[in-house]
């Protein structure tokens, strides 16, 4: 295995002068996070709901920067009427990384349905889903949604399959099941 | 039932007669009539929609552009829905940023059914509790005075509540087009060639 995703991910934020990241933790998007925080050219913006995320994306973009906005599958339930009625409506740029949760080797059934309701929610609000199956599919996937993102003003969401984030094993009496 | 004083559209002139290059956002419904009744201009970005959005909207401005000022203007109702981001906020701490809670205790726009800053909820305290450092709830004359300094000069984030009458006013409706409002802002904001050139 090479090094992890959120290396190059990190690094294809720098190439396309993201400012701002926006984030709701997630055990999937930790490095990444990290990468972001530890750098002094990006400001991280923690929120308490990825709904603000994409509001925070928005006022940066009405200052001419721009932000990547991290959140859990869960998450994306939080943000359907500020990305239909903000991002879509007025033609904002919109990027965001997704970590999945409620597909591959899903064991908390909780997870399921808005795991599998994410890409077509999504799409269904004028988001263009770049799916990462794959370990190999991250990098790419998010350098040319940057891309697509900032240069053609789309909303663009790069989900990372639960594939590549590794799915948890529960086990009763387990202290180390994540919700 | 509430017996406040303070006319929200007379107390938001006063306030914001010296407002210079501030850049606003507001939320939807009466705030961004308010604002709008003041006289349209490029450094507004109103909200027709995306309840809740409009302190997390200004964040994200004054996070990029900490050399200037930035206002929310908005109603007790939007505010309430977006709760959350007074959390957010008051961890960030943003000296640039003040938000203009305009609180009829109504939600007026969907027929005057009440809202909770009516029933318990109080906002300032709420933002006090979230750490901000400048709290204010607004109810007399003399309070109104100090709205001015709150908004526009006193170091933030700010949370100024102001307990307006409940009443009709004309709609003042500025561009609906979100896009142009977006492209308008951006291009006063950054220059013309900046904000329309990837």
């Amino acid at each position: 295995m090479d090094e992890h995703w959120s290396v190059d991910g990190h690094r294809h934020f720098k190439a396309a002068g993201i400012r701002q990241v926006a984030y709701v933790p997630d055990a999937g998007l930790t490095k990444l996070i990290e990468r972001c925080r530890e750098d002094n050219e990006i400001e991280t913006v923690m929120c308490a709901t990825e709904e603000e995320g994409i509001g925070l994306a928005a006022g940066a973009w009405l200052a001419g920067q721009k932000a990547a906005v991290l959140m859990q599958s869960s998450g994306v339930g939080n943000t359907i009427n500020a990305i239909a009625s903000l991002i879509t409506s007025a033609h904002f740029p919109l990027f965001t990384i997704v970590t999945m949760r409620g597909q591959w080797g899903e064991g908390n059934p909780w997870q399921v349905p808005m795991g599998q309701a994410v890409a077509p929610v999504l799409e269904a609000v004028g988001v263009k889903t770049f799916q990462a199956d794959t370990a190999a599919d991250v990098s790419p996937m998010i350098e040319a949604g940057l891309r697509m993102a900032y240069s053609t003003d789309q909303a663009i969401a790069v989900l990372v399959s639960q594939r590549v984030i590794g799915s948890k094993v529960w086990v009763a009496g387990s202290s180390e099941g994540k919700q | 039932m509430t017996d406040f004083i303070l006319r929200r559209r007379e107390i938001l002139k006063a306030a914001l007669a010296d407002r210079g290059d501030t850049l606003f956002v507001t939320g939807l419904g009466s705030a961004t009539w308010d604002l709008a009744s003041l006289g349209d201009r490029p450094e507004n970005f109103y909200l027709w929609g995306a309840m809740g959005n409009a302190a997390m909207i200004g964040l994200g401005l004054a996070i990029a552009r900490p050399d200037r000022r930035v206002v929310v203007i908005t109603g007790d109702g939007e505010m309430l829905m977006g709760l959350t981001s007074l959390s957010t906020i008051g961890a960030r701490r943003p000296k640039n940023l003040a938000i203009c809670v305009l609180d009829n205790e109504r939600y007026t726009e969907t027929g005057r059914q009440p809202t909770a800053t009516g029933l318990g909820t109080d906002l300032a305290a709420v933002a006090a509790a979230c750490g901000f450092p400048q709290t204010a709830t607004l109810r007399t004359e003399a309070d109104a005075a100090r709205l001015g300094d709150l908004l526009l000069r006193n170091a933030g984030p700010v949370m100024a509540v102001a307990k307006v009458v409940d009443e009709t006013l004309p709609m003042a409706v500025p561009p609906r087009d979100g896009s142009y409002l977006k492209t308008r802002f951006r291009a006063n904001l950054l220059g013309e060639r900046s904000a329309t050139l990837p």
